[in-house]
């Protein structure tokens, strides 16, 4: 009935369809003729040549408006031609992906665009959208369209989901995160990367102080990390400092460098905040390169020493006369023993950012920070430090990252300028934002996702990030508020359950 | 003598915020030319005046959101104690001083809920009963009476506007005029001694109109303190102003009781016009 109605319209919908076509196949076009079509090589020696791939290139720019047209034409009312078309190249590409993931031999038979199975899969969800775009259409037509009213209960529905998912998961995953050493699965490569997963997860519950609850939007947080990194690799390797004794001090650090970057930051908000901040981790940064004498440059500082277990060093050959782990326990010696002590040692971190955390935000300088991010103007009329309020924010965020950052230099015992890129600041800060501002499970999720995933598609070598950068649009397409955005305010006086629908009386 | 005025000697105890010769200009524009007036403990003096006659401007200077061009201005408590706002800080005003202000487009938390809108407004002072975060963060009975002390007076306003079924949701969910009565509370809340009401009618219907005056006179007469009130419903400031100031282009044509006011031809002139034929 509904595709009726939309008949006498056929042709300009046509018309529209393909328009929109045509400008699909010249945007791929330009964005993929360099970056696909051509492909350098290091020949013999030191030599760098190209091969060109204009054949991949070619079924882009075919398959890719191919994909527009019927998605328009399937947002515009008709339903089985794209559903049918898209659907069966969906099945039929997805399937012969999986065929090929799986290494069977009937693969390079196929007729299919590309040979790597991960690319035929992409364009595979390319078909996806265009059944759930006809999908959506259709059901727009029968049950209205999207008002405000319903998006409105839409997001209702979603927070609500989102509490009972924070609440739910937030035990479980402690719990799982707590048994895996201990579980088949947890061997040393496992355990290692989840080390790496829980750093971000203690750097993005730290950041999210700084982001999330005060507002500020900080581009130059990996700066505090650096400067928590360093201090200990220089107390260690200067004063024979052990990794406790460090710790206080390299948080300390810190949290002062971040009372340095707040002050003249102070009157800035928003872009320009981001701005100064982003500025701010390039100078450490830049500084780690160049004070040659102090940092040792882009040689970093090595030899650090690693974590011990509260005086035990991990060694298979104690020095004469003093103990190891597994000596004074009387165990064979293995290397799983220091990673898994590191384990738990970034997560006992990590919970006492999340404690700490939850509970800072149910002081008065938390309410201030939430209050502030909200409406700065405001909270100056009620008599609301803003200097201070921001100067703890960034150095209690600074604070946790530079206990992350001692951490890492314990764990790697050696730190160089390299691993403190903007690009980590930009990851932290995806991670938050992707996890939902303020959500702590939500921020959890996320950097699980954000340094898991690419671990473990680290089989699709080439095409990992293009799979990794998909996820992360999809997400944002499907959650614009991030994976579990939802607010918990600090105190209730109705209870969790609350009234359901209060009356509000005009 | 210098800190405090001769004049003031005359204008008695019950001054509590004196304006003297304030003048703001932005540039070549004169938003306040040298404007002079008193407002009293327990009454409310309300601003009124034309679209653009600097009665906002009047309210930032004030509440330290901008700093006067010249001129005095200085509140004075009834122990005695002096504060020349001029000189202080836009939060110290409201921390020190105890000058409190809504806006006149509303400035709630909108994301937070009610009950901590009002929670908010109380922080300098659970700050203190927290030390400053440490002894909060550990639990010390200190704070967590303060705590309990802040909540109850923030319930008791909640009960008075008529939100308490609605405190855990987010105040930007409310409807109109209950956002306006919960930023007069939240002001309410911080126990201020001079309370700016930068105009509270505005958008509300005759009937949350009338509610507005029965709760601002309520609050005049149950506390302490002085009111200032921007308004252009005349029948919410004939109604319930003790004194009013009139302000035109920046400067001050009239002052006096509401009565007065009404019949000041200076004053119909600015609303209405010149009469062409005098």
């Amino acid at each position: 009935m509904s595709a009726n109605v939309a008949a006498p319209q056929a042709p300009s919908v046509f018309f529209q369809a393909a328009k929109e076509a045509f400008f699909t196949a010249i945007l791929v076009a330009m964005l993929s003729i360099l970056m696909v079509g051509y492909q350098t090589e290091v020949l013999q020696g030191q030599n760098m040549s190209y091969v060109t791939r204009f054949g991949d290139v070619m079924w882009a720019v075919i398959l890719v408006p191919v994909g527009r047209f019927l998605l328009v034409l399937g947002r515009s009312g008709m339903l089985w031609p794209p559903v049918v078309l898209a659907g069966a190249a969906t099945i039929y590409l997805f399937g012969a992906a999986v065929l090929g993931l799986l290494g069977l031999a009937i693969y390079p038979t196929l007729p299919l665009p590309y040979d790597q199975p991960m690319v035929n899969a992409i364009f595979a969800v390319g078909g996806l959208f265009v059944v759930a775009g006809a999908a959506r259409a259709r059901r727009d037509r029968t049950k209205g369209a999207q008002t405000f009213e319903k998006r409105e209960a839409a997001e209702a529905r979603q927070a609500h989901v989102a509490k009972n998912l924070s609440r739910i998961l937030g035990p479980i995953l402690i719990v799982v995160a707590l048994v895996i050493p201990w579980t088949p699965w947890g061997d040393r490569a496992l355990v290692d990367s989840l080390v790496l997963v829980m750093t971000y997860v203690m750097l993005g519950w730290g950041l999210n102080i700084v982001v999330g609850l005060a507002g500020l939007l900080d581009l130059g947080y990996v700066a505090f990390y650096a400067v928590g990194a360093y201090t200990y690799g220089k107390l260690s390797t200067s004063l024979g400092l052990t990794f406790w004794e460090s710790l206080p001090i390299a948080g300390a650090m810190a949290a002062l460098f971040g009372i340095i970057l707040g002050f003249p930051v102070l009157r800035l908000r928003g872009d320009y905040l981001a701005i100064v901040t982003l500025g701010f981790g390039e100078i450490i940064r830049i500084i780690l390169i160049n004070w040659q004498a102090f940092t040792g440059g882009p040689n970093g500082i090595g030899n650090i020493t690693r974590v011990d277990f509260f005086g035990l060093p991990f060694e298979r050959n104690p020095a004469p006369g003093t103990e190891s782990f597994h000596t004074f326990f009387g165990i064979d010696f293995s290397t799983t023993h220091r990673v898994v002590f590191l384990y738990y040692v970034i997560i006992a971190l990590a919970l006492i950012t999340n404690f700490v955390t939850i509970r800072l935000r149910k002081m008065p300088i938390g309410r201030a920070w939430e209050a502030l991010r909200e409406d700065e103007t405001a909270c100056r009329a009620l008599g609301i430090n803003p200097t201070n309020t921001k100067l703890t924010a960034f150095a209690i965020g600074a604070m946790f990252a530079g206990f992350a950052g001692s951490f890492f230099a314990a764990r790697q015992g050696f730190v160089s300028p390299e691993s403190f890129t903007f690009i980590e600041s930009a990851v932290i800060l995806a991670i938050v934002v992707l996890g939902g501002m303020g959500s702590q499970v939500g921020v959890a999720l996320a950097a699980l996702l954000l340094i898991g995933l690419p671990e473990v598609l680290r089989d699709l070598s080439l095409y990992r990030m293009l799979v990794f950068g998909g996820v992360m649009v999809l997400i944002m397409l499907w959650r614009p508020k991030g994976l579990l955005a939802y607010r918990e305010p600090t105190l209730l006086l109705h209870g969790r359950r609350g009234k359901k629908k209060a009356e509000v009386p005009a | 003598m210098t800190a405090a005025p001769a004049m003031s000697a005359a204008a008695g105890a019950d001054v509590l915020l004196e304006v003297e010769r304030l003048t703001m200009r932005f540039g070549g524009l004169v938003a306040i030319n040298d404007v002079s007036f008193h407002a009293r403990r327990r009454q409310i003096t309300g601003i009124i005046g034309p679209n653009g006659a600097g009665k906002t401007t009047l309210f930032n200077c004030i509440t330290g959101f901008y700093k006067p061009t010249v001129g005095r201005l200085t509140l004075r408590r009834e122990d005695g104690e002096q504060f020349l706002l001029e000189r202080m800080d836009g939060f110290r005003i409201g921390q020190k001083a105890r000058v409190a202000r809504t806006f006149q487009n509303i400035r709630l938390f909108t994301g937070m809920s009610v009950l901590e809108n009002l929670m908010v407004a109380q922080h300098n002072k659970l700050m203190l009963a927290s030390g400053y975060t440490v002894l909060g963060l550990f639990g010390a009975p200190v704070f967590r009476r303060a705590e309990a002390e802040a909540r109850d007076l923030a319930v008791s306003w909640l009960e008075r506007i008529g939100l308490t079924a609605v405190a855990d949701q987010p105040a930007g969910s409310l409807p109109y005029g209950a956002q306006r009565r919960l930023e007069i509370a939240r002001a309410m809340c911080t126990d201020p001694v001079l309370l700016c009401l930068d105009e509270p009618a505005a958008g509300l219907n005759p009937r949350e109109s009338a509610d507005l005056n029965a709760l601002l006179m309520s609050i005049r007469d149950e506390y302490d303190i002085g009111l200032l009130l921007i308004e252009h419903d005349m029948s919410v400031v004939m109604g319930i102003s003790d004194h009013i100031v009139v302000l035109d282009y920046g400067s001050k044509i009239a002052e006096g009781t509401p009565l007065a006011i009404r019949n000041d031809p200076a004053v119909i002139r600015a609303y209405l016009g010149e009469d062409e034929q005098e």
